[in-house]
């Protein structure tokens, strides 16, 4: 009845397909170019100690995106993720001088997995729109948060000396955090790529009715992931307090948005199915140069929100143009 | 009279719920008078203007999640342009931060359109644009504020021909919501654009069918919503006396005044006055936490959770409706 | 009957992409007259209907209404130029009451209400919101609607289709007045009787062609039939070579459906399935079959009756309930099935993961080995395998099948899975379908391509009106019989009554 014929792809679109294929080559492409304008812009600004301070910030800036690649790869977001590193950070912080450091750690991951929870019952099984809950749990968790400095204000804050040295310590000129960011990004890597559960993240964003044709319960998926995602965000709010070492009420909010950003231009579709976690781990090291370039150029803050929103508005219709021309 | 109970039970609902909370206010709070009233409403005004928004948006099958920031951005330009101005001048920013938002709501619409990428992404990356927006427009808390127009959410209505016992029950902030909440309602409501926004919430192919122009009817919803946070903003603005480019709590609170007003999320149910009640049963809720000296962070913790599970309740009631 | 034509439409074209939908058509309604169109599944009907109403527009080709072009853009515009449509699903917006839609299109409400008396309605509240309406009122509200804007040409898809007896002669009897009254009416319906008693001239769509124009009298139907068919009656009868099967009487059914009952669309379907037998379902588009298929798979609940593996009673609450009873789905639109932004390889590995348990790190080694194997098995092209979107329609049909042999699955439900795919992966996968029934495997196969039953099938079962109206033995399944038991007509032969397998 109806006949396909084969046509050999043009340039443009062998392109296109190439480009959706491997993202990170456009992309590693894109940061180096970053880099050489800076460099023109402010000769001599790269060198192995601007290099090391780039990592340092863009550590938790990428995990966090890890939380919204995971959780993109299912058409979702999640907006909870800086209330969670949050939450993490504070707690340790007050929490230390009264426990070891250990256990103050381990307490500051509950709050965590509570709104990782919420947020999975909330979208898995009652189908709330992820923006929404997540949304909804921040702010929560933004009360809970006022309500337990409150009780904490006497005892004072430390921050653990572990965390201290994770944050901002170099070792042989490589930054430390990377003994924390390499497990965890291999981790993630191999989750998505070679176990079940990471092809469920995949299939369930792809096609939510194949998966449940398919005999995938779409709930256990969801609960599972915002549970990881919370969690992960949890490790990043320890790896910033040692950062940052002041541990305040909105300490990882400055990280939502980059860390949305960086997921979209690391060529994740925020529709889902489609991306990983590499290409957000470039995206993360792009935005920290684009931060450094903006502050060069002496760029306020509006525009670099105005800049970020752009780039996910414009990302996403791009990417639906490249989708729906095959 | 079935039928109305039909249609508007849920409303009628949420009216009963609102006058057994006042009457739980004055059981908690025997004083409370004439001055909680007013401020109750007081407090409410930016809210309403939000809810107002969000549900016009929403009745048409989208969503806003840029309400907050587009008062944020309204509230700022007000203040800046007002901020030793004269007094006389402030009619004028008026027009000029309504007509605003109305362009921002455009926009915001037109890009849906043209990008066809969904509501839910295009107006969160919008959030973030008009947020960037406020502060370039003014980068910290400041502006000003003409007098005339703060001192129309203050006091009490003055007619001649009520006694004051009655008016003073009747503040100029409550006068002015449904004023003008009704200027754009009532006609939007009766015009072939507001039956066009309910029938593409409804069913956009319905009403492609029917001769509707989907896209325009899809901008001019946006703009409504756009101008009705301009409104907000403004609000925002006279009540405090300055602008602050930092979003408020409306962007959930609106969605959560929408689900609870019985404006389903799926589009094309609803009215204006649900959740506009619902937002005053959500603002009593709040100052009743208060009176029962429950700490306000706790309350806030009270109130999130109240929201999220209205719109979870939302969620799932629009998830059996399209099962069935 | 006036002889000038009204609405002329020739040498119509539309392409989708790579895809032919109409290839060239015409069609051309005179005054007066009540015009039926009529194609198969696929022919292209659909594709013109929209075309004229202008939901979409034409590649080539012209349309004109008395003379004049027809360029519409909207339905809106189709209106204006005279033409108003009622479609299958009617065009009420389901959230306003019917004032509301009245006043959307801008219709006169005295006229409206008399059509609306005409039609038999003898009280209707234009206060009710549309949702709430019956369907059946909803189709006759919408003709209504139609014919207070007194078009010239009144197209009805289906309109026929839900309606009780009683209001579809109503409705009947105001389109021929309608007609004598020197306007055009173009009816679309499966229903060959009511073209026969309603109808003065058909067209026939095949593969997207007019193929003739047919005078209704008698022997018209018999001719409807053959344009529609076309010379492609399959003159091969390999079907005769297949071993024939035991009959059936050995062991219990692998599947038993008993008075399987949903909504308005499954009526009453009694059937059961052998092991390793494929059991042809025949049905036109929307006689319950979707339902029947989505039930089988877990995918929907049924309203009443009872589904059976090997004699125990099962209740399937989620499509993993009847995974794990070894059925397997295979929806016709390839979309509903396929993961297409990923791999060859991880669509068919998908069901492997889907279980809980499953989920830590992927063997990789053995997933290999069942995946090599079905893709072998099935001679799946996999140069392009990065992204399942590439492949051809027909490797990508095999791929949604190649998931199930992969999985192990004892009952394929097949829903319609030749659908656009060329011949010869066609005859792949029903000799594929063979081998599996040789092994054990039963399938359930629904298909819109008459001529295909005898490709794959033991035993046809006949669906209309979401009853199993006929069992045809694999003798009688030609096309010319099977169509004729589609459309509700009387066979030649006496069809075989439900309850009893041959």
């Amino acid at each position: 009845m109806t006949d396909i014929t084969a046509v050999p792809p043009s340039f443009g679109r062998r392109l296109r397909r190439f480009m959706s294929d491997h993202p990170i080559v456009p992309l590693i492409v894109l940061l180096l170019a970053l880099m050489v304008v800076l460099d023109i812009l402010r000769p001599g600004i790269i060198n192995p100690r601007w290099l090391a301070n780039t990592i340092k910030f863009a550590t938790p800036l990428a995990i966090l995106a890890g939380c919204q690649t995971l959780t993109m790869l299912t058409g979702g977001i999640d907006l909870s993720v800086a209330m969670a590193a949050t939450l993490a950070a504070f707690i340790t912080a007050t929490q230390a001088p009264l426990h070891d450091p250990a256990v103050a750690m381990l307490i500051a991951m509950v709050p965590a997995l509570l709104i990782g929870f919420a947020n999975g019952i909330g979208v898995g099984v009652f189908r709330v729109h992820p923006l929404i809950m997540t949304l909804g749990t921040s702010l929560i968790g933004m009360g809970f948060i006022l309500v337990y400095q409150r009780s904490v204000i006497s005892s004072g804050t430390l921050i653990p000396d572990s965390l201290a040295w994770l944050g901002t310590g170099v070792s042989y000129g490589i930054p430390n955090c990377l003994a924390l960011f390499i497990p965890i990004s291999a981790l993630i890597l191999f989750m998505l790529s070679r176990t079940g559960f990471g092809r469920m993240l995949y299939a369930v964003g792809d096609n939510e009715r194949a998966a449940r044709l398919s005999g995938v319960r779409y709930w256990q998926v969801i609960l599972l992931l915002y549970i990881v995602s919370a969690l992960l965000a949890g490790v990043t709010g320890l790896l910033y307090l040692g950062l940052i070492k002041t541990p305040s009420l909105s300490l990882a909010d400055p990280l939502l948005l980059p860390s949305v950003a960086a997921a979209v231009v690391g060529g994740t579709s925020i529709f889902g199915g489609r991306g990983g976690y590499a290409g957000a781990i470039v995206g993360a090291l792009i935005l920290a140069v684009l931060t450094t370039l903006l502050t060069v150029l002496q760029m306020p803050e509006g525009v670099r929100r105005i800049l970020f929103g752009l780039i996910i508005l414009g990302v996403s219709a791009a990417y639906l143009r490249i989708v729906s021309d095959r | 009279m079935s039928r109305f109970l039909q249609r508007q039970g849920w409303v009628a609902a949420l009216f009963v719920l609102f006058w057994l909370l006042l009457a739980a206010t004055w059981v908690i709070q025997p004083s409370y008078g004439v001055n909680g009233v007013a401020s109750l409403v007081g407090a409410a005004v930016p809210y309403a203007f939000a809810v107002a928004a969000q549900t016009v948006v929403v009745i048409g099958g989208g969503i806003d999640l840029s309400v907050a920031a587009m008062m944020a951005l309204t509230s700022v330009t007000a203040a800046r342009l007002m901020a030793g101005e004269s007094e006389a001048f402030g009619a004028a920013v008026v027009v000029i931060v309504l007509l605003e938002g109305l362009i921002l709501g455009a926009i915001n619409g037109a890009l849906i359109v043209l990008s066809r990428v969904p509501d839910i992404i295009v107006t969160l990356a919008m959030l973030f644009v008009w947020q960037g927006v406020a502060l370039l427009v003014l980068p910290s808390p400041g502006g000003g504020a003409a007098q005339w127009l703060r001192d129309l959410l203050v006091g009490s209505v003055a007619l001649p021909v009520l006694p004051d016992a009655i008016l003073q029950w009747v503040p100029k902030a409550l006068v002015l919501i449904v004023v003008s909440l009704g200027v754009v309602w009532m006609p939007l409501h009766r015009s072939r654009l507001g039956l066009s926004i309910y029938a593409i919430g409804s069913s956009s192919l319905a009403a492609f069918r029917s001769g509707v122009s989907v896209a325009w009817t899809k901008i001019a919803s946006y703009a409504i919503a756009g101008l009705f946070a301009g409104a907000g903003g403004l609000a925002l603005t006279l009540s405090t006396g300055i602008g602050a480019p930092i979003p408020g709590p409306y962007l959930l609170a609106s969605v959560a005044a929408v689900v609870l007003g019985g404006v389903a999320l799926a589009g094309g149910k609803g009215g204006l006055f649900g959740p506009i009640i619902a937002v005053f049963i959500l603002r009593l809720l709040r100052s009743d936490l208060t009176l029962l000296a429950v700490d306000p962070n706790v309350a806030t913790i009270i109130e999130g959770t109240i929201m999220v599970l209205v719109v979870m309740l939302g969620a799932f009631i629009a998830m059996r409706g399209s099962r069935a | 009957m006036p002889q000038d034509v009204l609405l002329e439409a020739t040498g119509v074209v539309k392409r989708y992409g790579a895809v032919t939908a109409l290839r060239n058509a015409s069609l051309a309604v005179k005054a007066g007259e009540v015009h039926a169109l009529m194609g198969a599944n696929g022919a292209g009907k659909s594709t013109l209907v929209k075309i004229l109403t202008g939901a979409v527009r034409p590649d080539g080709g012209r349309i004109t209404i008395r003379d004049k072009a027809l360029h519409a853009r909207s339905p809106a515009e189709a209106r204006r130029a005279g033409l108003v449509s009622v479609y299958q699903e009617p065009a009420l917006v389901p959230d306003l009451d019917i004032a509301g839609n009245l006043r959307l299109t801008q219709t006169p409400v005295d006229r409206f209400l008399h059509w609306v008396r005409e039609l038999g309605i003898a009280e209707l509240d234009l206060r009710e919101v549309v949702h709430r309406v019956p369907l059946a009122v909803q189709r006759v509200l919408d003709l209504a609607r139609a014919l207070a804007i007194e078009p010239d040409v009144l197209l009805l898809d289906e309109m026929t289709a839900a309606l009780p007896a009683n209001l579809a002669d109503r409705v009947m009897d105001v389109v021929r007045r309608q007609a004598e009254g020197g306007r055009s009416i173009i009816f679309i319906s499966h229903r060959m009787l009511e073209i026969a008693a309603l109808c003065h001239r058909a067209t026939v769509l095949r593969d997207g062609e007019t193929v003739g124009v047919v005078e209704i009298g008698t022997g018209a139907e018999e001719r409807i039939v053959e344009l529609m068919l076309g010379a492609r009656i399959d003159k091969r009868e390999d079907w005769q070579d297949r071993g024939r099967r035991k009959a059936a009487s050995e062991a219990k059914p692998l599947l038993a459906v008993r008075n399987l009952q949903s909504g308005t669309k499954l009526r009453d379907v009694t059937f059961d399935l052998d092991r390793g037998e494929v059991l042809g379902v025949v049905g036109l588009e929307g006689q319950g079959q979707d339902e029947l298929f989505s039930i089988l798979a877990g995918a929907a609940r049924p309203a009443s009756g009872t589904i059976a593996v090997d004699g125990a009673t099962v209740a399937f609450h989620h499509p993993a309930d009847a995974i794990a009873a070894g059925i397997a789905y295979v929806p016709g639109d390839r979309a509903e099935a396929l993961l297409k932004q990923r791999s060859v390889r991880e669509n068919i590995a998908l069901p492997f993961s889907a279980r809980l348990k499953s989920w830590g790190p992927i063997p990789q080694r053995r997933e290999n080995a069942r995946i090599d194997d079905a893709i072998q098995r099935l001679q799946i092209d996999i140069r392009a395998q990065a992204e399942v979107q590439r492949l051809s329609g027909g490797n990508q049909q095999k791929v949604t099948i190649a998931r199930w042999i992969a999985a192990g699955s004892r009952l394929l439900l097949c829903f319609d899975p030749t659908r656009g795919i060329d011949i010869r992966t066609k005859h792949q996968i029903y000799a594929l379908l063979r081998e599996l029934a040789a092994q054990g495997v039963s399938v359930l196969l629904y298909t819109s391509e008459l001529a295909e039953i005898r490709l794959a099938c033991d035993r046809t079962i006949v669906i209309f009106g979401g009853q199993v109206v006929g069992t045809l033995p694999l003798e009688q399944c030609d096309e010319a019989s099977l169509m004729r038991a589609a459309h509700g007509l009387p066979h030649a032969v006496p069809v075989e009554q439900t309850g009893q397998s041959a």
